[in-house]
């Protein structure tokens, strides 16, 4: 098994986490993102590499430039992606709860 | 379980609220924003900075195992009403999601219910949208398996 292509090995570095951000927000070439990074060029290419190979990132090309976008085929319309965004929310929300009733209880 | 919350968020506009009701009293829910080691604990990020007063700051951030930081959060407080309001500016390190206006209102309903309204303005619908297409921009801060969880839903 080719360990690169694992997803939780992908996400598990910082730089590759950050690298989904900045595409989910807007398609970018490899330049681009190399750009928001002091990492050397290649460092980069390897990252968005083992991004795509695990299909987190898709390439697309345009022209004579390669975009990269975020591989989330779900995400078409703003309810569903009000979803995960609620279950974040109330998770938080559900430990906070628990935590303050556990204050009030130790009181 | 029931899930409480509730976000509006209508088509076209810069702007949502969240609200959720509470089976705490509104001075124990109050303390879970004042209180640096309380919001740590909730919202699992580390409190840098938090000046619960009129023209004060705060800063949270987030670090991984191999001390990386991986979410960092700061902005400016407007408001600080004890048990009835937050105001606060919200904007995320190292990412291109601009500044939040955060209203966070806090509401007795009983002597041990309680509810909060979080209205919070983006500088334009597209923002808006990407901060709600991305929980994981938000969950960078939560436990790594939350993200986990997140990745296997896109799978």
């Amino acid at each position: 098994m080719n360990l690169r292509r694992d997803v939780f090995q992908a996400i598990a570095d910082p730089t590759r986490r950050t690298i989904l951000l900045l595409v989910a927000s807007q398609t970018m070439t490899a330049g681009a993102i190399a750009a928001n990074f002091d990492t050397a060029r290649p460092t980069i290419s390897k990252h968005l590499q083992i991004l795509t190979e695990c299909e987190l990132l898709r390439q697309e090309q345009t022209g004579r430039e390669i975009y990269y976008h975020i591989n989330a085929k779900q995400m078409k319309e703003v309810a569903d992606f009000i979803e995960p965004f609620r279950n974040m929310w109330d998770a938080r929300f559900n430990k906070l709860e628990s935590i303050m009733k556990k204050y009030k209880s130790k009181k | 379980m029931e899930q409480k919350t509730k976000i509006t968020a209508e088509d076209g506009k810069h702007d949502l609220l969240i609200t959720r009701e509470f089976d705490l009293p509104l001075e124990l829910l109050f303390k879970a924003y004042a209180e640096p080691e309380i919001i740590e604990q909730w919202m699992g990020t580390k409190v840098l900075k938090l000046e619960n007063k009129k023209h004060g700051g705060w800063q949270f951030q987030t670090s991984d195992a191999k001390g990386n930081v991986v979410f960092q959060a700061e902005g400016v407080i407007h408001a600080f009403v004890p048990n009835q309001k937050i105001i606060r500016t919200f904007e995320m390190g190292n990412a291109s999601f601009g500044v939040q206006l955060e209203i966070n209102e806090f509401e007795k309903l009983t002597e041990d219910t309680s509810k909060i309204n979080v209205h919070v303005i983006y500088e334009s619908v597209a923002q808006r949208d990407q901060v709600l297409k991305l929980p994981f921009a938000y969950g960078i801060n939560m436990a790594h398996n939350r993200l986990q969880d997140f990745v296997i839903k896109l799978k």
